[in-house]
């Protein structure tokens, strides 16, 4: 036993170390089928949002297969162009609402933030169960509309097109507002978490910076997604009751809807690529054994960026008859958010300098995430400059662009993500150099599929085109083996996660040494997280630090919801740090 | 509130929190956070009304003469009270008064009810004269090519409220059923606390949406 001093309060703390292989963990105290799908238990909903996300990325992602596939030839290679159409439609849907949205927050984010906060649950457990059903929920319905005519209105869902075209925009567009919900619940609840579910001791100034990105992200779900869903509603609207508002032929406005759309979607960039930098921040200063270089700096620049992403939306619309003056406007600050960006960027890289650098596969996920997300970044900066984007806009420049920073960006960091945690999550290891060889091949693959369409966006070939003419085909055939390459890589990723779950070796408590809280539980965690409440005196960071300072709890605290200890639990509230 | 101590004995407390006043803190702000969620989604509605007045101006004075201001103005105040007394069930509570919670969230119940009512007179009657949505539209007594986009946004916009008037019956009849049950006391009153949050802001949103549709001629 020692004492601890937490804000000045003296408090008995005791050394836990976590151990391996626990006799009881959170998958066999609960076991059956209806225990998981009645579960409020944080890290179980989160498994079971990875499970989801990862089958929407194989269907969206098979999806892509099939739209390049298409784009062999100039003319038609073997879909029809409404097919096309709507398998394009399709993919951007899935991929943003199904995959990108929820991928770190809901799955991993889950996981991660009750054992990052030394909390027992999240705020609100059967809120998070809610959630995880108003997303499957929301995913049936949208599968529904592709049996039920399916839609070719582009992810954008642009008015008077999809007010007045038939197929099942209305289907889908209620599918997205269902998971637009679970998101939106998903925000409430990570931000009260945070705020109210921090462990003894856990000050803003030690919060993981993976906590602050989910924070920040938390914020854009809970501002921008109310107005998508009522968006998206008023599409609806449209369509059954005819209420004109978007529709010019009724009176209405379509570049209103642009706006509408723009407000929400543009920061939901920002939910997609925030969590993400999240990740890097965790994976970076575990993997240099070294504090993160700037730790404010990159707390801060995640709000900021959340911040000046919701005035930027009209960058998308330079081309939509806005005034030029909005457009001047809406230029400059897109422009401001390089700037928190590239702070992120020379922080991360200080980070590295003069670190012990282990090259594990995290890792190199995370470098791979730098160059991609560097590119995406850079011509994020082009295409935010008026007169270039006049130009590229609509093209395969933009499709590119986006690309590296949702696949080259988020995809890279998500797989960072769960190659750090995997061991955690399922209590092995898996094989790393299978683990590297398939992080090469994505890299690659992706850089090769996505590198010709810069080249032949700046040389004018549209998105979305089903013909294109002959001078472009060698871009886009290019651009289709990549493909190929970068679906091989994901195919050997799944392979040799799911053969580590049966033949993996067991992974210890904390296989990378890292003094992140989640690492300090035994591997797999309890199913209440602790077994004592965790105290905190020093940052995730702090590699100086020798490791038994990182594992303390309140002494003579037990389970702490059992009831022979509830007295003890109340006794020691006078001790609580806030 | 002073009364919440560190009980973990209740038996509606959590074992995830550390204690009750853990407990209500988190759930008072979880819904500070929804609320804003709900501002910003009828914040869209408000922007689409924002763009079309500034376009139409003299289209919604004129509109504006439809609607009827005296019910308007009832339902104004028929809210306000109810507003009132869901915050008197919640010192109720606080008071550790029972029967008062009950007795207090029937009469707000009884005025949503009321305010539906009246709603639905509103409508019932504006359809009679052909006054529908969008391109339903059937009245000629507005010289204007863009009367239907004005109507339309009235129906969202009451009726979204509406819908969220309906939502709020709903939860109160539960805590009615659950004060009846002796649920609640001075110890625990957490879901009357955040349910009178709610209902606040459907009280605030009304408060905004009558002087933009009934009060502008």
């Amino acid at each position: 036993m020692a004492t601890a001093e937490t804000n000045l309060k003296k408090i008995q703390v005791q050394r836990y170390e976590p151990e391996s292989d626990p006799d009881q963990h959170y998958l066999n105290e609960e076991t059956g089928l209806w225990a998981w799908l009645t579960t409020v238990d944080h890290k179980k909903i989160g498994l079971m949002y990875l499970a989801s996300v990862t089958f929407f990325f194989f269907v969206g992602g098979i999806m892509a297969l099939l739209v390049r596939t298409e784009l062999w030839t100039p003319a038609k290679t073997f879909i029809e162009a409404n097919t096309y159409n709507q398998i394009f439609t399709l993919h951007g849907a899935i991929m943003v609402f199904l995959f990108l949205v929820p991928s770190v927050p809901a799955a991993l984010g889950n996981f991660f933030l009750p054992l990052q906060l030394g909390a027992k649950d999240v705020a609100f457990p059967r809120l998070n169960l809610l959630s995880y059903y108003l997303y499957v929920a929301g995913a049936l319905i949208a599968l529904i509309s592709i049996v039920n005519g399916g839609i070719d209105t582009g992810w954008t869902f642009y008015t008077p097109y999809s007010s007045t075209t038939g197929g099942a925009v209305t289907i889908m567009t209620f599918g997205v507002f269902v998971i637009g919900f679970s998101s939106i619940l998903t925000g409430v609840n990570f931000i009260t978490t945070i705020h109210k579910m921090r462990a003894p001791g856990l000050s803003w100034d030690k919060l993981s910076l993976f906590c602050w990105s989910l924070y920040a992200t938390s914020i854009i779900q809970i501002l921008a997604t109310p107005v998508l869903a009522i968006t998206l509603a008023l599409v609806g609207m449209e369509r059954i009751l005819g209420i004109g508002i978007f529709d010019p032929a009724l009176g209405g406005d379509p570049v209103l809807y642009q706006h509408f759309f723009w407000f929400y979607s543009h920061p939901a960039v920002y939910i997609m690529i925030v969590p993400g930098f999240g990740i890097v921040s965790e994976v970076i200063s575990t993997f240099s054994k070294k504090h993160i270089f700037g730790y404010w700096a990159i707390a801060l620049s995640s709000l900021a960026i959340a911040f000046i992403g919701f005035l930027v939306w009209g960058h998308h619309m330079f081309v939509s008859g806005q005034a030029s003056l909005a457009s001047m406007v809406f230029s400059f600050l897109t422009f401001l958010v390089g700037i928190p960006t590239g702070i992120k960027m020379f922080n991360w890289t200080a980070t590295l300098y003069k670190g012990s650098i282990r090259v594990a596969s995290p890792l190199l996920y995370i470098f791979g995430f730098f160059f991609l997300f560097l590119v995406g970044g850079l011509t994020g900066i082009v295409l935010g400059s008026i007169a270039l984007n006049v130009h590229l806009h609509d093209t395969y420049y933009v499709v590119a662009h986006f690309h590296f920073v949702m696949v080259g960006g988020m995809v890279m960091a998500f797989l960072a993500g769960v190659h750090y945690w995997w061991p955690k999550m399922t209590g092995r290891m898996y094989n790393e150099t299978m683990a590297k060889i398939s992080c090469v091949t994505i890299f690659i693959g992706f850089n090769v599929t996505f590198l010709p369409q810069f080249v032949m966006g700046s040389l004018g070939m549209p998105r979305r085109y089903f013909n294109y003419i002959e001078q472009f085909q060698i871009y886009h055939q290019i651009s289709t083996v990549g493909s190929y390459i970068l679906g091989i890589g994901f195919m050997m990723i799944f392979y040799y996660l799911i053969r580590s779950l049966y033949k993996g070796k067991k992974a210890e408590p904390n296989p990378w040494g890292s003094r992140a809280l989640e690492w300090q539980v035994n591997s797999l965690p309890p199913l209440h997280n602790f077994h004592h409440t965790p105290v905190i005196i020093n940052g995730p960071y702090d590699y100086h630090k020798p490791m038994d300072e990182f594992q303390l709890g309140l002494a003579e605290n037990g389970h702490g919801h059992a009831p022979q200890h509830e007295a003890e639990v109340s006794s020691q509230e006078p001790t609580k740090a806030e | 509130m002073a009364n919440h101590s560190t009980s973990t004995h209740s038996q509606f407390f959590q074992h995830h929190f550390v204690d009750a006043e853990q407990q209500f803190d988190a759930a008072k702000m979880g819904m500070w956070v929804f609320l804003v969620t709900e501002i910003l989604f009828f914040g869209g509605l408000f922007a689409a009304y924002i763009v079309y007045r500034l376009w139409y101006p003299e289209l919604f004075v004129m509109a504006s003469e439809e609607l009827n201001t005296l019910w308007g103005g009832v339902n104004t105040i028929v809210l306000i009270g109810s507003s009132l007394t869901v915050a008197m069930a919640i010192k109720s509570a606080q008071l550790n008064q029972k029967r008062n919670i009950a007795i207090n969230l029937g009469i707000t119940i009884a005025l949503a009810a009321i305010f539906m009512v009246i709603k639905y007179f509103e409508w019932t009657h504006k359809f009679h004269l052909g006054i529908f949505p969008g391109e339903f539209y059937a009245f000629d007594g507005i010289d204007h090519p863009k009367a239907n986009v004005f109507f339309s946004l009235y129906y969202l916009m009451t009726g979204l409220h509406g819908i969220h008037v309906v939502i709020g019956i709903g939860l109160m009849v539960w805590l009615l059923l659950r004060s009846m049950k002796g649920h609640f006391d001075s110890e625990y009153y957490t879901p009357v606390e955040i349910t009178g949050l709610y209902w606040h802001l459907v009280d605030i949103i009304w408060i905004f949406l009558f002087p933009l549709f009934y009060l502008i001629d």
